[in-house]
């Protein structure tokens, strides 16, 4: 009992001191995870968009897929990934692998997916209501897009901090093709395995104390924004 | 004189809708011209609401043609309001441009043109609201002036006052008459004979999918040529 008292009040310590190495830790998993994030947006907003508003065969497959996709193993999605940035691998020439670029790819391709399944989500329901007065207004199912990616910028933001939230809590995919490296690969989440199996509970304490406060901070923000869709939502 | 680029009269020839081989509408012929409001008249499931959708181009005729006049595309010089408004999540403001972006309009046209929509129909000072907390006449008052500012020659109107109270009633069809007034052609549905008589240039009688009557106002409700639309007139059930 004592020993954990000992790694809670160390562990806070090394973040009242605003220690060099945690601070580097926590602003890479945060470079990261945006950068994953604002690469995902771009793939998965406008592919869950075209996919609200288009209707062909196969399109009922696609949707089962991308939903399948939500639940990718974050370890299985890593371990495409590094089969493709290998030496030997398609994408072998670019020298990506064990850098942070690889894991900004990985977690992309980790919730580029699950932002594409949400917003399609959304954008259906708004676009059943819409498609007929946008189609008045001389606007076909392309020139909608950006309508309903507009109308439904609080809900979408919703979506991305739920994307936001995946990519920095998720721990197979940065390690296995970033490789953990110290001071340049490492992030939070591979931080505190590595830690926690050496048993330096201090560190991987305080990091686990600061990735909580960041989800919940997401989390808040969310909920935040839920208020304001549904007062223009009316 | 009439305008060179007009694109009435419209000319309706034969025009029939099957949905899911039931027959909506079958052999409607008529001609809509510029002058007041042509009202559609006829008890619920007469076809109304799809006779308005084929004529502005949102349902495609199973059978027939529709057929505009002039050289101008028709598609841009027409708008239509919708029994239940459908406002977007944005502003009362954005609400009005945004039709008006999707038509090309330069972003000071767009304003002053949205404005002056809202200043015709009373929500110039609920321009910054967000347009769905409106209330429902507000809402309707809205559409319309959304639909105004795109200033069409022509104007679809599919039952706008079916849920609203009479007050919001009177406002809407305020705002209708004075369209009509600046010469916007009115073509409307409605299955409240009061607003018809008091809307109505010409009646056309809608009837289990055919067009039974197409007359001036003056006549069909003092006289009307076929027992059904009497029947209709004098409050009796048909279908």
């Amino acid at each position: 009992m004592n020993d954990v008292n000992a790694a809670f009040a160390a562990a806070a310590g090394l973040i009242v001191d605003a220690d060099p190495a945690v601070l580097g830790i926590v602003m890479l998993s945060l470079q990261v995870s945006v950068c994953a994030v604002a690469i995902a947006a771009v793939i998965g907003l406008s592919l869950g968009a075209l996919l609200a508003v288009t209707r062909f065969p196969g399109r009922g497959a696609v949707v089962v897929a991308l939903n399948a996709l939500m639940g990718l193993p974050p370890v299985v999605c890593g371990l495409l990934v590094y089969l493709l940035l290998s030496r030997s691998g398609p994408l072998g020439q670019w020298g990506l692998l064990f850098t942070p670029s690889a894991m900004i790819f990985a977690q992309a391709v980790l919730i580029a997916p699950i932002l594409a399944a949400l917003t399609r989500q959304v954008l259906e329901s708004y676009w059943e209501e819409y498609a007929e007065q946008l189609r008045s207004f001389g606007a076909g199912p392309c020139r909608a897009v950006p309508t309903l990616l507009w109308d439904g910028r609080f809900a979408l933001l919703t979506v991305l901090l739920a994307g936001f939230g995946r990519a920095s809590a998720e721990v197979g995919a940065v390690m296995i093709v970033g490789g953990n490296i110290e001071g340049y690969t490492r992030v939070m989440t591979t931080a505190i395995a590595l830690e926690t199996s050496k048993g330096d509970l201090p560190l991987a304490l305080a990091l686990g104390i600061v990735l909580m406060a960041i989800v919940l901070g997401v989390n808040a923000a969310a909920h935040a924004l839920r208020g304001n869709a549904t007062r223009w939502a009316g | 004189m009439r305008a060179p680029d007009t694109i009435l009269p419209l000319t309706i020839e034969g025009l029939g809708f099957a949905r899911d081989g039931q027959p909506i509408l079958s052999g409607v012929s008529f001609i809509i011209d510029a002058g007041p409001p042509s009202i559609i008249i006829g008890p619920n499931g007469a076809g109304k609401s799809v006779l308005l959708r084929l004529l502005h181009g949102l349902l495609v005729p199973s059978a027939g043609t529709i057929q505009w006049s002039g050289i101008a595309d028709p598609r841009p010089r027409q708008a239509m309001v919708f029994q239940r408004p459908v406002l977007l999540r944005r502003s009362v403001l954005a609400n009005a441009t945004c039709p008006l972006a999707l038509a090309g309009l330069s972003r000071a046209e767009q304003l002053a043109r949205a404005h002056a929509a809202l200043e015709l129909v009373g929500l110039a000072a609920l321009a910054d609201r967000p347009a769905r907390s409106l209330s429902g006449g507000e809402q309707q008052r809205l559409a319309l002036g959304r639909a105004a500012a795109l200033r069409p020659e022509i104007l679809f109107l599919d039952e706008p006052c079916a849920s609203l109270d009479p007050a919001a009633t009177q406002a809407v069809e305020a705002i209708i008459a004075r369209l009509a007034t600046a010469g916007t052609k009115i073509v409307m549905t409605t299955h409240d004979l009061a607003q018809a008589r008091r809307l109505a240039g010409e009646a056309l009688f809608l009837h289990r999918g055919r067009l039974l009557e197409q007359s001036p106002a003056a006549r069909f409700f003092t006289d009307p040529a076929t027992s059904e639309a009497a029947a209709f007139l004098a409050g009796a059930l048909v279908w």
